[in-house]
């Protein structure tokens, strides 16, 4: 039997690399897919805590999130598409119009 | 050292490695495919924790849906080399160093805590043999609400999306 | 002799599923091969031809000559392309086809002949939600394609593998929307649950298969299936005239062999999923009763030899003879071992499934041989204006089928 500690370290692990690559990259897609990785962190902690809780409650709100995460996937990459079409580049950089 | 032990080193070893290979990645699509190795992987975690459905879903869902619709935008947009990026020095020998900390904090705090009892038992569905069958009685009956929503979300995102990306004539 | 046997009692699930996973494997790279052989055949008889007679009798090494040619030829990487994703994609598209074969019961789980040191010998993995992990295999099969089309480097590979990854998606949707309908009625994701929800008859002689209260269901089915796997009438994206073979251009030799054979292996999992399905799988159409119908496989496959011998004699010369006179030979052993009484009951299961995975087959191959292709606008509005909403008509309305009788029970 694996302790869940084990799987919440992994999640942890997981979520820091994502915050990492969420501040650190320059190309808008690549900055979402680090949104969605942080997202996976978060669903095996909730996958691990269902386990340990003996709850299915955790399952459900997996089950929730995988979900809203593909909404979102698909209008952030409506929006992205717009912005590139508009802006001619994928540097976030370069999305700078609102700046003051 | 028993088999599930060794199967779950190897499976947090490739989802790690899959991150690592996000941020590391030059080019886009290799990022893209670095984050379907690291959902397989985790789909098969849930797996290791006997979620099953969830695991088939996270594949069939995650990994074969929103990952392709990454990886046709990638293709659309025709996403080359990412950047040469003119962060400053400090932000670089200070930032990285502190989102290790960050992470290595969080492990931390996850390495110590102790379920107490009032987290272990409580009011829920019981996870004992969580077939699909108790996974949907759960959202059907007790989460309808926010399954009904959910529902109306995607029909919105769906519309959106539409909109957005349709060319103006 | 007393070690081997303490070692298989104490690892039989790991020693049982290798000898399972070999054979199937060694079986189902045969069945590729002749399958191949297959649709020459009918297709060239479609078109009043003959097919492939040359290479051995009735053309039967084809498939052999057609493999080492694969072998041989220069496997020529094109310069610029993106090597990592050049050199996986076909591996994966051929890995992932494999896998599949893996979930698909070809016999009984229970019964005498069932069992290998007390492991079911007719399926590698009896998972509960099979039927979920088959379509987890089929939506990562778009990577194959996508991947490949991305890093070819060039115009004809791109577009190719977007429009067929962009079909793939498309009728994936419909392809599992036409199944809940089963799965409503069968009450369980696991492929033996389904299969043996199909046990019965009506009016003790119609089996009590899926396909008749769901042939709307089926028939939805059976198109998605066939745009799933990219072949006629939904093969545009790699039809020769007009994207010069589309996502698999610049590929050659057995990176290209790879993606011929994952075709195959896709074309013969969605088969067995059609008949597991809907038509019973390794059910068989005849009652239980009529207890001849144990020698069915013995008698078809001595009747094949006779013909065999007889074609032997009176069409073939040289080295072809002796090559049928082989084959002859195989078929009357293999029929007569067939109509052992054991054996016969072992071999039921199985027999019934692949007569109707092949009878699914011809199909495939008698559609390529007749039918025009869509073209791509027609193909895409196909699968989400018409598809896909007869599949939603189809569960919504065997849902109501199913609750009415509770809902009146209540009143």
């Amino acid at each position: 039997m694996i302790p869940i500690s084990y799987y919440l370290m992994l999640s942890a692990i997981l979520f820091g690399l994502g915050v990492v690559a969420f501040a650190f990259k320059r190309n808008i897609i690549t900055i979402f897919m680090s949104i969605e990785l942080m997202l996976n962190a978060v669903n095996l902690a909730f996958v691990a805590f269902a386990r340990s809780r003996n709850q299915l409650d955790g399952l459900v709100f997996v089950f929730f999130v995988i979900v809203v995460a593909a909404a979102e996937a698909a209008v952030g990459l409506a929006i992205i598409i717009t912005i590139a079409h508009n802006r001619r580049t994928l540097n976030v950089e370069q999305v700078n119009l609102l700046k003051f | 050292m028993s088999l599930p032990l060794i199967l779950f080193f190897v499976l947090a070893v490739m989802a790690v490695a899959g991150a690592l290979l996000l941020i590391l990645a030059r080019e886009p699509i290799h990022s893209a495919l670095a984050l379907v190795l690291v959902m397989v992987s985790l789909a098969v975690l849930y797996l290791l924790l006997g979620a099953e459905f969830i695991a088939a879903v996270q594949i069939i869902v995650y990994a074969g849906a929103v990952m392709v619709l990454f990886v046709f935008v990638i293709m659309l947009l025709n996403a080359g080399t990412e950047d040469r990026t003119h962060i400053s020095k400090i932000a670089t020998w200070v930032g990285i160093p502190l989102g290790f900390f960050l992470m290595i904090e969080i492990a931390h705090i996850f390495w110590h805590a102790r379920m107490t009892s009032a987290m272990a038992s409580g009011a829920g569905v019981p996870y004992d043999a969580a077939s699909t069958h108790d996974l949907s009685m759960a959202l059907f009956q007790q989460y309808l609400f926010p399954f009904e929503a959910t529902s109306i979300l995607i029909l919105i995102a769906l519309l959106g999306a539409l909109v957005l990306a349709k060319k103006d004539e | 002799m007393e070690f081997a046997q303490e070692f298989i009692n104490q690892h039989a699930i790991l020693v049982v599923s290798l000898i399972k996973i070999a054979v199937l494997l060694f079986i189902v790279m045969t069945a590729l091969a002749y399958l191949t052989w297959f649709e020459r055949k009918v297709i060239a008889r479609i078109q009043s031809r003959w097919g492939p007679y040359y290479v051995g009798a009735h053309g039967l090494l084809q498939p052999l000559a057609d493999g080492l040619k694969f072998l041989f030829k220069e496997d020529f990487t094109p310069p610029m392309v993106d090597r990592l994703l050049y050199i996986l994609a076909p591996f994966l598209a051929l890995s992932l086809a494999l896998t599949a074969i893996a979930l698909i019961p070809f016999g009984p789980p229970t019964g005498p002949y069932s069992h290998l040191f007390g492991q079911p010998l007719f399926i590698i993995a009896n998972s509960n939600i099979g039927l979920l992990v088959l379509f987890a295999i089929t939506s990562l099969g778009v990577y194959g394609v996508a991947l490949a089309g991305w890093s070819s480097n060039s115009k004809y590979a791109l577009m190719g593998g977007l429009r067929s990854s962009a079909q793939m998606i498309s009728y994936e949707v419909s392809l599992t929307i036409s199944v809940v309908g089963v799965l409503l009625l069968a009450g369980t994701l696991n492929f033996n649950g389904i299969i043996e929800s199909q046990a019965g008859y009506y009016l003790h002689f119609i089996p009590r298969w899926h396909v008749i209260p769901q042939i709307v269901g089926f028939m939805c089915y059976l198109t998605a299936a066939v745009a799933e796997t990219n072949r006629i009438p939904f093969d545009l994206p790699e039809a020769e005239t007009e994207l010069v073979s589309g996502f698999h251009t610049e590929y050659s030799s057995f990176k290209f062999a790879m993606f011929f054979m994952a075709e195959y292996a896709n074309m013969i999992t969605v088969s067995s999923l059609a008949t597991i399905l809907f038509f019973g799988g390794w059910l068989s159409p005849f009652p239980e009763s009529w207890t001849w119908q144990n020698y069915l496989p013995g008698v078809g496959l001595v009747l094949l030899g006779v013909y065999l011998f007889f074609d032997t004699i009176a069409n073939m010369h040289g080295i072809a003879r002796l090559q049928l006179a082989v084959v002859t030979m195989l078929c009357l052993g293999g029929g007569a071992a067939c109509l052992i009484p054991p054996v016969a009951a072992a071999i039921q299961g199985p027999f019934w499934f692949t007569t109707k995975v092949l009878l699914f087959l011809f199909f495939y191959v008698w559609m390529r041989g007749t039918l025009p292709r869509f073209r791509y606008d027609q193909l895409m509005a196909f699968g989400w204006k018409l598809l896909l909403p007869v599949s939603l008509a189809n569960l919504v309305i065997t849902a109501f089928v199913i609750i009415l009788p509770l809902l009146m029970g209540h009143q």
